[in-house]
C-alpha cells in the first residue's frame, strides 16, 4: 500500500512539475539560488551526478557538496555550519537533529548493502563472512559513531560472529582505501563503496539473509535561507527518476 | 589594533574550549578506561618517538651544523619537508613507503612478515616522522652558535670525538636541547593526521588522545571536549616549561 502511494507521489511530483510551471505563462520565478548540501561519505561518487542532473533541470541553481561522515555532517549542522540539505546513511545519525529541531523530518530515499572488500587477489582468501573470525586476520570497520560502523556491529550480532577489527576508522571511504592499499586483508564498506572502486579491489558478497539495510535518509536543515529550493533538492533526489536511475546506476537500492 | 585582533582569535576559542568543558563530569570521563588508555598510549609513543628522535635526531642536526656531508643545504631542506608537509600528507607518504604493499614495507612483511600500519609501533613511526624535524632544526641552531674552539681544545687535550660530544658539545648546548625535546614531544602528542592514515584508530592500541578526541567528536560532544582540555592543559604545562624562551619581555 505504501509502496503504491510513494509510486503514485512519485509520478504525481514528475507530472507536476510541468502542471506548476506551465512554460505558456512563465509567471512562475524559475528556481535559481545556491545550496550546500552536506552529504555522507559512502555518496560521494553519486551525489556528484546528482546534483549535476539538478542543475541543468534548474540551471540558475548551483550545488555545493560537503563529504565526510554522516556523525561529522550532523555535528556540524549542530556547530551552526551553513548547510541547507543533509544526507546521512542511517535515521540514527540524523535524530539528534530532529530532538533539538535542527532539521525537519528526514524522509528515506535509498537503500545500501553491506559487503566485504578484499585486496585485489584475495591475499587472505575469505571466501564467507565467517572467514572473518580467523586470528591474525587484519580486518577494517568503521566506527561505532558513523553508520558503517554500528551497521557492521549489527551485521556481526545478526550472525554471531566474534571478530575483532584491527581499526576503527571515522568514515567508510577510509576503510576502503586501506582495502585498496592491501593494508588490510578485510573491510566491512557498503556494496556502493566497491562498485566505485571496480578494478582496485574485490568483494565477497554476504547473502541477503546474513545481511543488513542501510536506509539512507535526507533532510532539509531547518534554518535554512533557501527552503524552497532545498525542499525542491530533496524532493528531487527522492522522486525523480533521474536521480533514483542514477542512484541505481552506482548500485544503491530502491529506498521501499 | 589588527593586534589585538590576532590576539582575540587566538584567544577566544582556547576560552570557549574552557567555558564548554563540562567540569562536573570532567573528572569521571578523564578517568573512564577509554580516556585512560588513550592517555597512556598518547604518553608511550610520544615519549618513545621522543626518545628516537634524540637518539638520530640530534647526532643528525650536529651533521648539518657541521656541515660535514655535502650538499648540507639540500639535506637540510629534506629533513625540514616532514615538518612543512600536512601530517595526513606524511601518513600517505609513510603507507606507500613502510604498509604492507610499500616501498620497504613489502620487503619487510615479505621476508620477515613485520607490518606496522594498525600498530603502536606505527604510532611510533608516524610521530617520529612528524616531529623529529623540531628537534633536529632547534638543535642545529643550538650547534651553530657553538664555538668550535671549545671542542677543538678538549681534542688537542686528547679526548675522542665522542667524548667531546658528550662531554663538551652537548652540555653546551643543553638549553637548545632542552628546547628542542620538549618541542618534538609536544608535537608528537598532538599528532594526528599521520597517526590516524598510517596507524589507523583502534582502542589501546592506536587510538591516541587526538584521535580519541575526533572520535568522541562523533559520538559525545563533552567527551571530545574533555580530553581536549587534558590536551590544552599539557600544552600550557610545556609553555611553562619553556618560559625562559617564550614568556620573557626582554632578552638578556
Amino acid at each position: 500500500m505504501t509502496k503504491m502511494l510513494h509510486g503514485f507521489v512519485a509520478i504525481a511530483f514528475v507530472v507536476g512539475l510541468g502542471a506548476f510551471f506551465p512554460s505558456a505563462s512563465g509567471a512562475a520565478p524559475k528556481p535559481s539560488g545556491t545550496l550546500t548540501v552536506s552529504a555522507a561519505a559512502s555518496l560521494t561518487d553519486v551525489f556528484p551526478v546528482i546534483a549535476d542532473a539538478f542543475e541543468k533541470r534548474y540551471p540558475d541553481t548551483e550545488i555545493k557538496l560537503n563529504f565526510a561522515g554522516s556523525s561529522t555532517l550532523m555535528n556540524q549542522v549542530i556547530a551552526g555550519a551553513p548547510v541547507d540539505v543533509i544526507a546521512t546513511a542511517s535515521k540514527s545519525t540524523i535524530q539528534i537533529g530532529i530532538d533539538s529541531e535542527l532539521v525537519a523530518r528526514p524522509l528515506r530515499f535509498t537503500k545500501n548493502f553491506l559487503t566485504i572488500a578484499v585486496p585485489l587477489g584475495n591475499p587472505a582468501n575469505i571466501s564467507k563472512i565467517s572467514d572473518l573470525q580467523r586470528d591474525g586476520l587484519l580486518l577494517g570497520v568503521c566506527d561505532t559513531a558513523v553508520p558503517c560502523g554500528s551497521a557492521a556491529v549489527e551485521l556481526f550480532t545478526k550472525n554471531t560472529l566474534d571478530v575483532t577489527a584491527v581499526t576503527r576508522e571515522l568514515d567508510v571511504r577510509s576503510v576502503l582505501a586501506k582495502v585498496i592499499s592491501g593494508d588490510l586483508d578485510a573491510g566491512i564498506v557498503y556494496v556502493t563503496d566497491v562498485k566505485s572502486a571496480e578494478n582496485r579491489v574485490e568483494f565477497v558478497q554476504i547473502p541477503f539473509r546474513d545481511n543488513v539495510v542501510a536506509t539512507y535518509h535526507i533532510s532539509v536543515v531547518a534554518d535554512t535561507r533557501e527552503q524552497q529550493l532545498a525542499q525542491r533538492f530533496v524532493n528531487f533526489v527522492r522522486f525523480s527518476t533521474t536521480s533514483q536511475g542514477i542512484m541505481r546506476a552506482f548500485g544503491f537500492a530502491k529506498p521501499w | 589594533m589588527p593586534g589585538l585582533v590576532a590576539l582575540l582569535f587566538l584567544v577566544i576559542p582556547l576560552i570557549a574550549l574552557i567555558v564548554q568543558t563540562p567540569w562536573e563530569a570532567f573528572p569521571k570521563i578523564i578517568s573512564s578506561p577509554e580516556a585512560l588508555e588513550a592517555l597512556r598510549l598518547s604518553l608511550v609513543t610520544s615519549l618513545v618517538a621522543t626518545a628516537f628522535a634524540a637518539l638520530f635526531g640530534i647526532p643528525m642536526a650536529w651533521l648539518l651544523a657541521r656541515e660535514i656531508l655535502p650538499f648540507t643545504g639540500l639535506l637540510r631542506a629534506l629533513v625540514i619537508v616532514p615538518l612543512l608537509l600536512p601530517p595526513v600528507v606524511s601518513g600517505v607518504a609513510l603507507l606507500e613507503a613502510l604498509g604492507r604493499r610499500g616501498l620497504v614495507g613489502a620487503f619487510l612483511y615479505d621476508t620477515l612478515g613485520i607490518t606496522f600500519p594498525f600498530t603502536t609501533v606505527g604510532v611510533v613511526i608516524a610521530t617520529t616522522f612528524v616531529a623529529m624535524p623540531f628537534l633536529v632544526i632547534t638543535m642545529e641552531g643550538g650547534f651553530r652558535s657553538l664555538h668550535q674552539r671549545y671542542e677543538d681544545a678538549a681534542a688537542t687535550l686528547g679526548a675522542g670525538s665522542r667524548r667531546v660530544f658528550l662531554r663538551i658539545t652537548m652540555p653546551m648546548v643543553a638549553p637548545a636541547a632542552i628546547a628542542g625535546l620538549v618541542l618534538c614531544w609536544a608535537r608528537a602528542l598532538g599528532e594526528f593526521g599521520a597517526t590516524i592514515t598510517f596507524a589507523g584508530n583502534f582502542p589501546g592500541v592506536t587510538q591516541t588522545m587526538p584521535l580519541a578526541v575526533y572520535t568522541a567528536l562523533e559520538s559525545d560532544r563533552s567527551v571530545a571536549i574533555a580530553l581536549s582540555m587534558v590536551l590544552l592543559v599539557v600544552s600550557v604545562g610545556v609553555l611553562v616549561a619553556l618560559r625562559g624562551k617564550y614568556l620573557q619581555t626582554r632578552a638578556s
